[in-house]
């Protein structure tokens, strides 16, 4: 039916291409995940201060995925951040704690704006293990990360920051940490150590998705040298790049948690039994139970076409926006209609149902939820 | 395939892009129906037939059916080729859809040798137009509940009933024909059998249904002791549901074999940010109210996802965890999907969308409100989206009956 009727759509907004390389990626990260990241010590986890498990992450880091995408002159694998994808995926789908994502967005920071120095120093620390992540977003709640209101001053040979950064993931845990900050009225980043922050700068942030770990950092008197500077002219376009890239990966870590999400709603629902029949029979749970499957299999469509694409000019911005936004609307889905459809039990803290939706809004609010991306598109479409 | 078949599929490519080029009429001064289902008077049914004869002699249709049924003995690549240059060009549908998706590929896979000869090529020449006998007036979406009565009598099988929803009954000269044959069979999908009936003979008859639009394109078919050669029947007595559910995954796009072209015309989303362009809203044009924008994204995004669907669906390690999913949903996403876009190009129209078809008033001659309406025979035809659902429902997610 669908040949018969011909393309819905006649142009080229990215296409679906899997690389070898992807498609190990992929069967490797479906078993590990599965195996090192049962749902039970998930929910260990949520009471965790650090949040995740030290030895799971350094089992990730020997499988070599912290320098997939980081080329082979700094220590990478010299892939790109499409094989990243399957990875990002399938830990989304195992619910899998680390600071793998903040660490793959650090490394791409330094890639797309990094100095040569910084490169050769960072590049084969965070493919080897150590933790790194990203402070770009600041408290007015906009996507936009080139509007920025932290500060940077030079100081003979310092560089003195000012301001207040919010949702920098894992920083506590990371050894370096890239700050976003106006200098000279532009935007340039600032590689700050993790042991130069004064105490108290970081404030344990309370977010809606307990696997994540967040926080306030407050760069009041915190100072660095010169040398922790990017390249400045390379900021605007590495902003950029790391909204794309940083949508693409929750892209992929949201798609990957909706096929859990209606994996978890079909089990329910061909278990209970209500008025002696399985309650998987009733249309009013079958129908949206599809629905929302429907838009999962669409989104992971486009989450795939976007990670073959998104290096191509002007197609990958379109194909990565509209990964993010049907990822965001189907986790968004499946998981209101799974706490609706576990009934009594689905109101309950014991219900997995909660942690899927924590997860969606966690997910929409970080690099832009499904309408923000509608209105970039609308722009790059029309 | 090696550079000689490149440069032959290549070569057959351009030809088939100059062929339709020049003998697409943009203009044949009527409205052409947009799809199979629309057929609702002689001059568009001529029109159309004497189309899909002129697009196979030319070797443009069924170029991957074998050449002894009067096939082209080609690879489905050319026919691809063919039917993409089909699109670019805005070729006119092909009318013989029963035939050519249908009864040609089940043919083609279980037929017997003699009525491959026997009907092949006619359905390619559109010589023969096929018609499928499968939902009854009072069996719809329990298609396996189906009452129209086969009497074995000698060499021939009498039938008494009804079938309904008959696309193009009053000009087909054979239909597929899903009938009881055995009434006390143990289960009621045991007791089917399958034909391939003629349609002009004695005790047939055709009554024209008007459809929501106001136009026809369908019948009711009356069978009052028609009798049919024995030799009519598919298969054994008993198999006519795994057939007829087996012509479905042809419909449904889960199986290959359709003759190439397409029934329904094709929806390019893009077509609709052309009308949001043209039509205002408060003074300026849609594409710039927000809300209307917004909406046009999320059209955008979906027509991108069936595409994007279709090419994943084969890649065999991104569908491996179930890989029935995507071909089992492809009509239920595509139908609804051309309903809720045309039903929104509608809505667009503002105050014109008062007017209908045949207004001066009226945007694109009311094609819009008309293409909307038209819409729901693809939504309920070939099992309705609630059925789709429940296939989905039970067949993929395994979710209980």
């Amino acid at each position: 039916m669908t040949e018969t009727f011909g393309a819905a759509i006649d142009r080229d907004f990215g296409r679906v291409g899997l690389s070898e390389e992807q498609a190990d990626l992929l069967e490797v990260a479906t078993n590990f995940c599965r195996e090192k990241s049962s749902i039970e010590s998930v929910r260990e986890l949520l009471m965790d201060d650090r949040g995740y498990d030290a030895g799971v992450w350094r089992e990730i880091v020997e499988l070599g995925w912290l320098a997939i995408a980081v080329p082979e002159d700094y220590g990478g694998v010299g892939l790109s951040i499409a094989e990243v994808v399957p990875v990002m995926e399938q830990m989304g789908t195992a619910m899998m704690a680390s600071p793998f994502l903040s660490t793959t967005l650090a490394a791409q920071a330094v890639l797309a704006a990094g100095t040569d120095a910084q490169k050769e120093k960072l590049l084969p620390k965070l493919t080897a293990g150590a933790v790194a992540t990203l402070a770009l977003m600041e408290g007015d709640g906009h996507w936009d990360l080139s509007k920025i209101s932290a500060r940077a001053t030079i100081e003979g040979d310092k560089v003195s920051l000012s301001g207040v950064k919010h949702l920098v993931c894992d920083a506590e845990a990371a050894d370096y940490i890239i700050v976003s900050v106006l200098m000279d009225e532009a935007p340039a980043l600032v590689l700050v150590e993790k042991e130069a922050l004064p105490s108290g700068a970081l404030r344990r942030e309370t977010v809606i998705d307990e696997t994540k770990r967040s926080f306030t950092l407050t760069l009041n008197g915190v100072s660095v040298e010169k040398s922790a500077l990017f390249e400045t002219g390379r900021v605007k376009a590495a902003l950029d790049h790391l909204h794309l890239v940083g949508s693409l990966l929750s892209a992929a870590e949201t798609c990957g948690g909706a096929k859990a999400v209606i994996d978890y709603t079909v089990d329910y629902l061909q278990t209970r039994k209500q008025f002696g029949k399985t309650i998987g029979s009733y249309q009013a749970l079958k129908h949206p139970t599809v629905d929302a499957y429907l838009q999962y299999e669409q989104a992971r469509s486009h989450l795939y076409a976007a990670a073959h694409s998104f290096g191509d000019q002007g197609t990958g911005e379109i194909a990565t926006r509209m990964a993010k936004a049907t990822a965001d609307t189907a986790l968004t889905y499946a998981s209101d209609r799974s706490i609706q459809f576990h009934g009594g039990f689905g109101f309950t803290y014991d219900c997995d149902a909660q942690l899927y939706r924590r997860r969606a809004a966690w997910h929409a609010a970080l690099y832009g939820d499904a309408a923000y991306h509608r209105k970039r598109l609308a722009d790059l479409l029309f | 395939m090696t550079t000689v078949d490149q440069k032959e599929l290549d070569e057959f490519a351009a030809g088939a892009d100059a062929w339709f080029r020049e003998n697409v009429n943009p203009d044949p001064g009527f409205m052409t129906p947009l799809t199979f289902m629309e057929v609702g008077t002689d001059q568009q049914f001529d029109y159309l037939r004497d189309w899909q004869r002129k697009v196979y002699e030319a070797g443009y249709l069924g170029a991957a059916w074998p050449k002894e049924y009067g096939g082209g003995g080609l690879g489905d690549k050319f026919q691809r080729a063919a039917t993409a240059a089909m699109r670019r060009h805005n070729a006119p549908i092909m009318l013989n859809a029963i035939g050519l998706n249908w009864t040609g590929p089940l043919l083609l896979d279980i037929g017997s040798e003699e009525n491959k000869k026997k009907y092949l090529k006619g359905i390619l020449s559109a010589e023969d137009i096929w018609c499928q006998g499968f939902s009854e007036p009072e069996n719809g979406s329990d298609l396996g509940n189906a009452q129209l009565k086969a009497v074995r009598d000698g060499d021939e099988y009498v039938l008494n009933g009804s079938k309904i929803w008959t696309t193009l009954g009053s000009y087909a000269k054979y239909m597929i024909l899903l009938a009881r044959t055995n009434p006390d069979a143990p289960n009621k999908y045991a007791g089917l059998s399958f034909f391939l009936a003629p349609m002009k003979i004695p005790g047939v008859e055709t009554t024209p249904i008007r459809k929501l639009t106001g136009e026809y394109g369908f019948t009711q078919t009356f069978f009052t002791d028609a009798r049919i050669p024995a030799s009519d029947l598919m298969g054994a007595e008993g198999e006519g549901w795994m057939i007829a559910m087996r012509t479905l995954e042809y419909e449904r796009g889960a199986r290959g074999g359709q003759a190439g072209g397409y029934v329904l015309t094709p929806f390019d989303a893009f077509e609709v940010v052309e009308l949001a362009r043209r039509v205002k809203r408060d003074g300026a044009p849609v594409l710039d109210d927000p809300v209307m924008r917004d909406k046009l994204v999320e059209l955008m995004i979906e027509a991108q996802s069936l595409k994007l669907c279709q090419e994943r669906g084969k890649v065999a390690p991104l569908v491996q965890d179930n890989p029935m999913a995507l071909p089992l949903s492809g009509k239920l996403m595509m139908t609804e999907f051309v309903r809720r876009a045309s039903e929104f190009a509608m809505t667009m129209l503002g105050s014109r969308a008062a007017y209908y078809v045949d207004d001066p008033e009226a945007v694109d001659n009311g094609l819009w409100s008309r293409s909307y309406l038209n819409a729901f025979s693809a939504t309920i035809g070939g099992g309705t989206s609630q059925i789709q659902r429940n296939i989905i429902g039970e067949h993929v997610l395994g979710l209980p009956k």
